[in-house]
């Protein structure tokens, strides 16, 4: 099954890659606030200003 | 920190005149004048969300098509570019990397600037991948009628068009990557987690799999061959589903569904920790589509296992995007395009359910090779991915063009209602013939000699195939209603690129 012997070192390098980025990232405090960002979002106004081209149906 | 975040309540305590005059409110037209870091990029993001519904209108096309020849072969006209062997990847490759493609690249360039509030980096390099994606995806529409294929399901396409989507994956990573490195808001909002995975995922898989020795402008043979190819050929088959299909528009559902409901996502710890699990088991669900065959069995149980496994981090997407309307579910009632994105979660919910059980050695051996398969696919295709993009298209469009919503939202109502009767009818007819194909296919005597000759199970299947065009036709009327819409929506309506808003004031 010599396909393996490319796919589990692939797999096995992309998961360490995972795993270092998760920890680097938990380190830099990506993960310290996890309430405010889903609220960030929702203040973002991304609405188009008011203006008479605006048709309804 | 979090007792510092702004709760919802205190958004409103200015007066309406300071509102509406707010910078923030206030899109400005492209004019020379405009400076590039003031503004949003939102060209890109236009050019893609409207190809998006065009390719999606011609793929779904393409797929009646295929479906009518099923129920009456003369449909090819005697044409070997019109024969269904040609057409079908023409479909797969219009519907998943045309239509579903576009409408990553358009979301993507989207909330990454809207959530990092910065400009993507390098319009122009952004520029040259709607430009280089179009014209992989026309090369497509030539040469697999043509019948220049490398055999590899989702990986048709030959080496020269393998090497500009390389070039274009590539330039999408840097820009990406550039917004995210370049970004004002020191936390990186979990959809562009999503993204970002889909991004890097898809370029390995395109260039492990993809790899090949050209003999001619035209002709290759891929590096891998016999059983070690199809295991190579279902890694990335599989992960083409997870991550393209699935962790690319999951990317899409954290940021639109919360915007449109108004709510933030349920539990964004959930969030954070579903995405990680996702991408750490999807890896290993390939073999799921090779079951009893010459792949070893260790490696059959093995995807069994991770398939299954899957369920888990699965569902824990789909019910934090449902629960997010949680206290809001009225506005189910009143807005088609949450019932486009809530209803998508549903069908999501649906498909990893189904997927699994599908995984499972003894499920599959009955319906392996039927159209169970075909009917599990389209129900996350149409009902999940299809859904999910047409939605987060809706949302969009009005705020791309500076309208205040679409030309017609009863269209998108008329439309959702269409589709969805659409997507049931198909999978439920493709539920039948599937399982039926699969007990005919091994029904013995008791001497031991086949109950059915196979053309038999071919009969047996043909009123299903014309129920199944009848569902692939409504959803195509959906997707055309949705063109004349974008159509009505952006005629005479002046692009508009939003101004970044000001630093926000107040982050501790």
């Amino acid at each position: 099954m010599e396909a393996l012997f490319l796919l589990i070192p692939l797999s096995v390098a992309i998961i360490a890659a995972a795993t270092w980025l998760f920890l680097r990232m938990a380190d830099q405090g990506q993960f310290e606030d996890l309430d405010s960002p889903g609220h960030q979002i929702i203040a973002d106004d991304d609405r188009p200003p008011d203006r008479a081209n605006s048709p309804s149906r | 920190m979090s007792a510092d975040s702004p709760s919802l309540t205190q958004r409103n305590t200015c007066s309406p005149e300071a509102f509406n005059n707010h910078p923030n409110r206030q899109g400005v037209p492209m004019t020379a004048s405009t400076t590039a870091h003031d503004h949003y990029h939102y060209k890109v993001v236009r050019q893609f969300t409207i190809m998006t519904v065009i390719w999606g209108f011609v793929g779904m096309l393409v797929g009646v098509w295929i479906a009518l020849q099923l129920a009456w072969p003369e449909l090819n006209f005697d044409l070997a570019w019109l024969s269904y062997g040609r057409l079908r990847p023409l479909h797969t490759n219009a519907v998943i990397f045309a239509f579903g493609g576009c409408a990553l690249f358009a979301t993507s360039y989207y909330v990454v600037q809207r959530t990092c509030h910065v400009p993507l980096f390098s319009p122009g390099l952004a520029a040259f991948t709607f430009w280089g994606w179009q014209l992989v995806i026309v090369l497509a529409a030539v040469t697999l009628p043509l019948g220049i294929t490398s055999g590899k399901e989702y990986a048709e396409l030959e080496w020269p068009i393998d090497l500009l989507i390389a070039a274009v994956w590539v330039s999408y990573a840097v820009v990406f990557f550039g917004t995210i490195f370049k970004r004002k808001t020191p936390h990186i909002y979990v959809a562009n987690w999503f993204f970002g995975a889909f991004i890097i995922t898809v370029a390995v898989l395109h260039i492990v799999n993809s790899a090949a020795l050209p003999v001619s402008l035209t002709k290759s043979y891929s590096a891998y061959a016999g059983v070690q190819d199809a295991m190579i050929q279902w890694w990335y088959g599989h992960n083409a589903v997870g991550f393209f299909l699935t962790a690319g528009f999951l990317g899409i559902m954290y940021y639109f569904i919360p915007k449109q409901a108004e709510r933030p996502v349920y539990s964004y710890r959930l969030s954070v920790v579903h995405f990680w699990a996702l991408i750490f088991t999807y890896m290993w669900a390939g073999p799921h589509h090779l079951h009893y065959t010459a792949l070893p069995d260790w490696a059959q149980s093995l995807g069994m296992v991770f398939s299954l496994i899957l369920l888990a981090p699965s569902w824990g997407g789909m019910i934090n995007g449902i629960m997010t309307l949680s206290g809001a579910w009225y506005k189910l009632r009143q807005d088609p395009i949450l019932k486009f994105l809530v209803v998508s979660l549903s069908f999501y919910g649906m498909s990893t359910f189904e997927g699994p059980m599908m995984s499972i050695k003894t499920v599959n051996a009955l319906s392996h090779y039927t159209d169970w398969t075909i009917g599990h696919v389209h129900s996350g295709a149409l009902g999940w991915v299809g859904f999910i993009s047409m939605g987060a298209i809706y949302y969009l469009l009005p705020r791309l063009y500076g309208r205040t919503q679409m030309y017609s939202t009863r269209l998108i109502e008329v439309h959702f209602w269409v589709a969805t009767v659409g997507i049931v009818l198909y999978i439920a007819a493709l539920w039948v013939s599937g399982v039926t194909q699969g007990l005919m296919w091994r029904a013995t005597n008791p001497d031991g000699t086949l109950t059915y000759a196979f053309v038999e199970a071919v009969k047996a299947s043909y009123p299903y195939w014309t129920l199944r065009v009848l569902g692939g036709l409504l959803y195509l009327a959906g997707i055309t209603l949705m063109l004349y819409n974008m159509l009505m929506t952006i005629r005479g309506a002046k692009p508009v690129d939003a101004r970044i808003p000001a630093t926000l004031a107040a982050q501790a």
